[in-house]
């Protein structure tokens, strides 16, 4: 996204005035605009709504869509569903840390990468699955999973 | 040359599955060997998840369907050039046709559609084709010709119970709400399918979207709401737009907005994404999510009937439930009663998933056997293992033993085992599948998803997770199950939502028909699926290694060594057991002990 062009963040919070319980729908655009959800974004908010930092803060945190730090470049979900469970979601994402050289979910120190889970991705048939930058990837095998990450 | 119409399903498996290349090179023939008379439109899932991508060619003059599965841009090309140019049908490819001899025929045997009726078929963004298959004519009888007691008399009298899981009447919780005193009501759609392995919702909003809406709108006529809400979890965006888009089409026919079909019956409806909380399944938590706030439970009595959204009557529904309203209305509540059971009417969707040779969505008539779904309907066990278990009901579900494979799928003869019809998610397990681990898997999901209200949610599932994981490390002690049982009641009994009240389902009945299973983790320190890691490792016959080295370059960790002539052997202690070897070895000489 090209955040020149974006709204800014006192933008999309009038954006949704007019709508009732507009907390979640302006949480959702600042973050499909920017990313995250900053620190400043929830002082912006808190400016100019009714609603109190410690209740934004409540709310972004309550939900796991949420973001509160930079994420890396390219999302990768990893589907933790109970077919993918069953098909080795583990095996998928011990390679995919691995890999990256990450210890936990989390995002790698170049930024390049943001590894995340995900309760399920409704792609059971194909399982076990992951999602990166919204496409997702089925039948994944150790190898498969390295020629993948290898071509971002 | 016929006339033809080629459907390419485009739901999010078939995407997945690279149906998009398909469409796409379709698209391209179409226009380079010019054959404007060749329409391509995308359908939603039909339900054959393990043959997508899928075709059909359909011959607009005859009529006549054949369905192409597992189709990639090759086959596409071939297709094109010998059934579209040609009428040579590619017998080798065809999942199931009008002429019978596809080689998934029987898949559709024992189902019955009622919901999954247009999945696949229709073109999902197009009114069109749903009002050329009978849609919208419930609202219009509705509206024209019953009063909302006729409507909720009907849903009554068809006997149709929440698909969401609880299984409450429909009919009845409509009389609630028609019933509850206020100037304004809220219809709200609970499409926050968060069940992992459960997929049902998501296939029938992206591809027959104006169903849901059809039921909608007849519910808020119903129970006199002029304002609506779909709750749909973000992480299904297809869903998502599939319905903008049926929103927008269905108001600018007169289905939608003030004064619906000339009548002074007015209802807008619109979309709450949101935002990846499974508790928000759970109808209060819902309601506060609606409202903006966190999303936690709260005491019921008021039943969101009374005191709902800005504290206003609110009557919710699930996708499958508002799917089934208009075939209600259309043919009426006692063909519907015939189908299913005494207590439980009509048909359920299910999404089969797991260690099933066909994985994907079907619909039964209540009361059919798991044995009849997983082993005539899917096909039976992938690789011909032997069957272990069936996890039906998703996280407040639980695990169904081979000896109850004969249990009529229904609510009440689900309860009866410890699990519960849930949503429909079903998820097939084999003997590779290690019991203990799936407990922990699904309690590791609730405690993460837990709002943390409730203290015996909040603590007792993590403490039940932890002893669950040491069991796998091979930590356990035997008191650990008595244990395990203790906190399982008390969170059942201490919780108010129904995310607590069910959370120990699947250590229960794991507990119940699974006990050795535990024991021999617990006592001989083995895992018997072979699956915890702490308790298996992996060996090289050297009678059966060929010193052909795979082995050792598969493996991350550089823990295989040898050389030519001289069996290879795993070093133990660098082992970090990823089970690579064991899958690349092409002679079977990797074992797991």
């Amino acid at each position: 996204m090209d955040i020149k062009n974006a709204l800014s963040i006192e933008e999309i919070i009038a954006k949704h005035a007019k709508e009732k319980g507009t907390l979640i729908p302006i949480l959702q655009e600042i973050q499909e605009t920017y990313g995250y959800i900053s620190k400043e974004a929830i002082e912006t908010i808190s400016k100019n709504t009714d609603y109190a930092e410690s209740d934004i803060y409540g709310v972004a945190t309550f939900y796991s869509q949420f973001k509160l730090e930079e994420p890396g470049l390219h999302n990768i979900k990893i589907c933790q569903g109970t077919a993918c469970h069953v098909n080795g979601a583990d095996t998928v994402k011990d390679v995919i840390l691995e890999e990256l050289k990450l210890g936990d979910y989390g995002t790698t120190s170049d930024k390049k990468f943001t590894v995340e889970h995900v309760a399920c991705l409704g792609c059971c048939s194909l399982a076990p699955v992951m999602m990166i930058d919204g496409v997702v990837y089925g039948k994944l095998t150790p190898d498969k999973i390295r020629k993948i990450l290898k071509s971002f | 040359m016929g006339k033809y119409k080629i459907t390419v399903g485009m739901g999010s498996c078939g995407i997945a599955a690279g149906a998009k290349p398909v469409y796409e090179k379709l698209q391209k023939l179409i226009i380079e060997k010019n054959h404007p008379e060749v329409t391509l439109e995308e359908t939603g899932c039909v339900g054959m998840c393990y043959k997508e991508p899928l075709v059909e060619i359909i011959d607009t003059e005859t009529g006549e369907k054949t369905l192409y599965g597992g189709i990639n841009p090759e086959k596409a090309e071939k297709i094109f050039a010998e059934h579209v140019e040609s009428n040579e049908i590619i017998h080798d490819w065809v999942v199931k046709s009008t002429r019978n001899d596809g080689s998934e025929e029987n898949l559709f045997d024992k189902q019955y559609r009622i919901v999954l009726s247009r999945t696949g078929i229709i073109n999902p963004e197009s009114i069109e084709d749903y009002l050329n298959t009978d849609g919208y004519k419930a609202l219009q009888k509705v509206i024209s010709s019953m009063s909302q007691t006729d409507v909720i008399g009907e849903i009554k009298k068809s006997g149709l119970r929440g698909r969401g899981g609880a299984g409450f009447p429909t009919g009845l919780k409509w009389e609630f709400a028609n019933k509850a005193e206020g100037d304004k009501k809220y219809m709200v759609c609970n499409a926050d399918e968060g069940d992992p392995g459960a997929f049902m919702d998501r296939s029938v909003l992206e591809g027959d979207p104006h169903s849901v809406i059809e039921g909608m709108i007849i519910g808020a006529y119903a129970i006199g709401a002029d304002e609506g809400y779909i709750y749909c979890r973000a992480e299904y965006p297809l869903a998502i737009k599939r319905l903008n888009i049926a929103i927008k089409q269905a108001e600018e026919k007169g289905f939608l907005g003030d004064n619906i079909l000339g009548s002074d019956f007015s209802f807008h409806l619109s979309i709450k994404q949101g935002a990846g909380a499974f508790v928000c399944g759970e109808e209060t938590a819902l309601i506060a999510s609606i409202e903006g706030k966190r999303g936690m439970p709260r005491i019921r009595p008021p039943f969101p009937a009374q005191s709902g959204i800005w504290g206003k009557p609110t009557n919710i529904n699930n996708v499958e439930t508002l799917a089934n309203i208009a075939w209600i209305i259309r043919n009426g509540s006692d063909k519907f009663a015939s189908l299913g059971t005494e207590k439980s009417k009509g048909t359920k969707v299910f999404s089969l998933s797991g260690k099933v040779k066909r994985t994907g969505l079907i619909e039964v008539p209540m009361g059919i056997t798991l044995r009849e779904i997983i082993f005539d309907i899917a096909g039976g066990i992938k690789d011909d293992k032997k069957f272990k278990a069936v996890q039906v009901g998703g996280p407040s579900g639980g695990c169904i033993p081979e000896s109850l494979l004969d249990t009529p799928v229904d609510y009440d003869s689900l309860s009866a085992t410890g699990a519960i019809m849930g949503s429909g998610g079903m998820v097939v397990m084999d003997e590779d599948t290690c019991m203990v681990s799936v407990a922990r898997y699904f309690l590791n999901f609730t405690q993460n998803e837990s709002c943390g209200k409730c203290t015996f949610c909040r603590v007792g599932t993590k403490r039940m997770y932890e002893t669950l994981d040491r069991i796998t490390e091979g930590k356990g002690k035997i008191e650990d199950l008595n244990k395990l049982e203790e906190l399982a009641y008390m969170t059942k009994e201490s919780s108010l939502c129904g995310l607590g009240q069910t959370a120990p389902n699947p250590v229960l009945t794991t507990l119940k028909y699974f006990r050795n299973e535990y024991e021999a983790h617990i006592i001989d320190k083995t895992c018997p699926a072979k699956e915890c890691k702490a308790l298996i490792k992996y060996e090289i016959d050297p009678d059966k290694c060929k010193s052909c080295s795979i082995c050792a370059r598969n493996c991350p960790v550089n823990a295989i060594s040898g050389e030519k002539g001289v069996p290879y052997v795993i070093d133990q202690s660098a082992c970090i057991k990823c089970g690579n070897c064991f899958r690349v070895c092409p002679f079977g000489a990797v074992e797991v002990k």
